[in-house]
């Protein structure tokens, strides 16, 4: 098995999510899925094969730059859990 | 055991385009919160980024100016971190295809050149900015978004800076040559021009590195170079007592003058690179590039060369001029028309940037045009007014804007150059002074000095000092 319970719980906490034993379980072997079906892409021979950095064929796509009204600021706090000040209001986390 | 430094700087710079990095919204500085944000650079559901062209421009004169090797392809990838001042929980950066690598630019310290490799330079989108407020359950933040999205570009140097002063020299010559390339405002008061060090130490002449920190937080030339004193000062004290420097990211206290510990390689971010969907790759053809390199100005060290060999200024002077465009752009408009480079030189290095520091102003803003300057010359070269007037006249223009001929006139700056007018101030001077005058003819050359001293007293420094000192010797 190439992923551990710890490595989950690693990428747990950097995801900011809090996972019960079970789900760790779980989600452990549905990551060691994942990454066999990998090992099983592997076995082919990518050797001329360009890596793909786009699923669309598309490349150089510009935006000209001038600058527009964006948002009135009600509308852009309007989604917001809290505001204050005009600002968008959050727990501290430093 | 002697010690030296190894430090290398990453430094993110705004580039000064109308519109930010993925969206139209406007990238003016201030504002009241959250007025310059749109649904893209609030991350909201279903947007979709698109590159400003002018972001790619800039980066590519930056690149090219740096002697950097333009990619032909880069593309942009997502850098993941959980902090409010990114609505998305990711900044656009780029991760493995950067715009540009393998550039370098030359610093001079103490008379000594040196080459400073640059590693890469990629493109990003800022963040907001958070304000902190005490209260019940540890407080709150205030998030403004109106910096998000606006372009950066990330500048890192190859470890090749070994000490403070060199560390400094190098963000100075950078923003020197982001200046002349016009793509910034390269303001670090305002958070456009920023810098992190990485510095660690190693016994000198030691091959290999030490473990090294990252300093955040330095927002001014001085900082950068007082945080890496104290950084290295605090490493070698850590070493020379037989202890291990911790890899840590640390941040700069400007009021206290010490680096502290933000977090500890436990703590390190994992940011999980991954290309973003988003945004498709760029292609950048060797037409392109050509195109950008036509474009450049003239950069700063080619145009210190030209003032060292057209003007024949010696090197120091064209160093100082050529530091800023706006002072080398003063500069060759004032020589143009009064084509005496040494004597503008001198001006320009001596009263008029002691009067631009006074006023707090930058070269751009002088009050004084450089027609003005070059008509002040003049005056004085016509003998119209003395040296000595000629530094007042200056200050004048510079409290008032007027010009110097008008204030020249009406002043009655008038050099006295008439031999007539002089002739009783200098016998009025020398009844007055019996015993210098014995003294000079006793042999004591100084004496000389305090009489004519007395003359230009009398004059309100209006005499002809040529003058006085011709009348003076007939007289002795």
């Amino acid at each position: 098995m190439p992923i551990t319970t710890a490595e989950v719980e690693h990428v747990a906490l950097l995801a900011r999510l809090k996972l019960t034993p079970e789900e760790k379980a779980a989600y452990t072997g549905q990551l060691n899925a994942i990454l066999e079906y990998m090992d099983k892409l592997n076995a082919l021979d990518t050797t001329d094969v360009e890596p793909t950095a786009h699923v669309l064929p598309l490349r150089n796509v510009f935006r000209d730059d001038v600058a527009r009204p964006g948002l009135p600021r009600e509308k852009a706090l309007a989604g917001a859990p809290a505001a204050s000040e005009g600002q968008f209001k959050v727990p501290r986390v430093v | 055991m002697e010690y030296e430094a190894v430090i290398g700087l990453e430094v993110h710079v705004e580039l000064k385009t109308n519109a930010k990095a993925f969206c139209g919204c406007t990238t003016a500085f201030g504002g009241e919160p959250n007025t310059h944000v749109c649904p893209v650079c609030l991350g909201l559901p279903g947007v979709l980024p698109v590159i400003n062209r002018q972001v790619v421009e800039f980066g590519l004169k930056t690149a090219l100016a740096l002697n950097c090797q333009v990619a032909p392809f880069c593309k942009f990838d997502r850098k993941n971190y959980y902090y409010p001042d990114l609505p998305k929980n990711y900044q656009i950066s780029q991760y493995d295809l950067p715009l540009a690598r393998g550039g370098h630019l030359k610093i001079t310290v103490d008379g000594e050149e040196r080459v400073i490799g640059i590693t890469r330079v990629h493109m990003e989108e800022d963040a907001g900015k958070l304000i902190h407020v005490d209260g019940p359950d540890g407080g709150y933040s205030l998030v403004d978004y109106n910096r998000t999205g606006v372009p950066l570009l990330e500048i890192v140097s190859e470890p090749d800076l070994r000490s403070p002063a060199e560390a400094r020299a190098y963000m100075e010559k950078l923003r020197t040559i982001l200046q002349y390339l016009d793509v910034s405002d390269c303001k670090m008061e305002e958070g456009s021009l920023r810098c992190d060090a990485n510095v660690s130490v190693r016994p000198r002449g030691s091959q290999s590195f030490g473990t090294k920190t990252e300093v955040k937080n330095l927002n001014s030339f001085r900082s950068l170079q007082r945080a890496l004193e104290y950084e290295i000062e605090r490493q070698v004290a850590i070493l020379e007592s037989g202890g291990r420097v911790e890899q840590a990211t640390m941040a700069w206290d400007e009021n206290r003058g010490v680096t502290y510990v933000m977090r500890t390689k436990e703590e390190a971010q994992d940011y999980r690179y991954f290309p973003d969907p988003d945004l498709v790759p760029l292609e950048i053809d060797a037409a392109w590039i050509e195109r950008v390199r036509r474009e450049l100005p003239e950069l700063p060290d080619a145009r210190c060369r030209r003032l060292i060999d057209d003007y024949g200024l010696p090197a120091y002077d064209a160093g100082v001029i050529t530091s800023s465009r706006d002072l080398a752009d003063y500069f060759d408009r004032v020589v143009a028309l009064y084509p005496d480079a040494k004597t503008v030189s001198n001006w320009i290095m001596g009263d008029f940037l002691r009067l631009l520091n006074a006023g707090n102003l930058e070269p751009g803003q002088s009050p004084v045009p450089p027609e003005e300057m070059a008509s002040l010359l003049q005056l004085q070269k016509e003998g119209t007014i003395s040296g000595k007037i000629a530094k007042q006249v200056l200050e004048e223009m510079f409290a008032t804007g007027k010009g110097a001929r008008q204030i020249v006139e009406e002043k009655g700056l008038v050099q006295i150059s008439d031999a007539a007018a002089l002739t009783q101030i200098v016998e009025e001077v020398l009844a007055a002074n019996p015993g210098v005058v014995e003294d000079y003819r006793n042999g004591k050359d100084k004496a000389l000095g305090f009489l004519v001293g007395q003359v230009m007293k009398a004059t309100r420094g209006k005499a002809n000092p040529g003058l006085v000192n011709r009348l003076l010797k007939e007289r002795l």
